[in-house]
């Protein structure tokens, strides 16, 4: 099955990270990357970059909402919710 | 439809929803309510109409709720309902936003600098032409600097905003994929380019923190 011409190259490896992290690689790609990546330093250090940078992003602090936004629309539901029952 | 089931803390929301509870609606809000602002403003011309669109979408979300199926997620279907109002709202502004400017013009190039490999023509074309460094002083588990932050969330800033979106809802609130392409309207793959891209870049951005020449 896996000849020559079949290989990736490094460039054609690092545009399947995502897919490949995602799961979503068919099963033929998936053992194509991991056959590349067992020969390949570079690739296997992004890979490893890619994972690091999923992870420090993951440590990011969503927004919060401003306490005025947030009062704002308390009030907003308050007024929703006494117009919704003297309706029903 | 997302791969997964309602959580039964999602099941208890919905009920408390239902029943006009309002810490289950300001519980929404804290999750919520900042990248509701944040999809609506891809779409409408000034942070002012992108929270009117908001407090619609909590109208719709009030409203809908009753007959809400949960064959989405709550915070795929709430993102859906905002991203709707708020196409409307811009196209009633004449602000129809190409997609193009959404995803960003460089969407179709790929997210690693060419040069970075060998040319067409050489015997190993397509492959590294200098190996990528190692990542040195990588942070112990849960201690990241706040300057190292500082830069991934610069990174995350400059992208064009659908980039932005997706590794926003990917990678720092943690949403699957599938509730992702539901609740901004994405195919399968147009998210995952959309996410390989931004993450290509935060860790381009990265790199000089973790590399031997940024730390002499």
């Amino acid at each position: 099955m896996s000849e020559p011409d079949d290989d990736l190259t490094c460039r054609e490896v690092v545009e399947r990270f995502t897919e490949y992290l995602d799961g979503a690689s068919t099963a033929g790609g998936r053992e194509r990357i991991e056959r590349h990546l067992a020969e390949c330093l570079g690739c296997t250090r992004v890979l490893a970059q890619f994972r690091t940078t999923i992870e420090i992003t993951g440590k990011l602090p969503e927004d919060p909402v401003p306490r005025d936004q947030r009062e704002a629309t308390r009030h907003f539901f308050l007024r929703w919710r006494e117009t919704a029952s003297g309706r029903s | 439809m997302d791969a997964t089931a309602a959580p039964v803390d999602e099941l208890d929301l919905i009920e408390r929803l239902r029943a006009g509870d309002e810490d289950a609606f300001m519980s929404l809000v804290d999750r919520l309510q900042p990248a509701m602002l944040r999809v609506a403003r891809m779409y409408v011309q000034s942070q002012a109409v992108a929270e009117d669109v908001v407090q619609e979408a909590w109208i719709g979300v009030l409203q809908g709720i009753q007959r809400f199926e949960g064959r989405s997620s709550l915070r795929t279907w709430i993102l859906r309902i905002v991203s709707n109002i708020a196409k409307t709202k811009g196209r009633r502004e004449s602000r129809s936003v190409p997609f193009a400017s959404l995803v960003g013009d460089d969407v179709d190039a790929p997210p690693f600098d060419p040069d970075r490999f060998l040319g067409p023509g050489q015997e190993w074309s397509g492959h590294w032409s200098t190996v990528p460094g190692e990542w040195l002083g990588l942070p112990e588990d849960r201690l990241v600097a706040a300057e190292t932050l500082a830069v991934v969330r610069r990174a995350i800033e400059t992208l064009p905003p659908m980039q932005a979106e997706v590794i926003r809802l990917r990678d720092v609130a943690g949403w699957s994929s599938e509730e992702v392409r539901n609740a901004l309207d994405l195919t399968e793959t147009n998210q995952r380019v959309l996410l390989h891209r931004a993450r290509a870049k935060v860790r381009r951005a990265l790199e000089p923190e973790f590399t031997i020449e940024a730390r002499t």
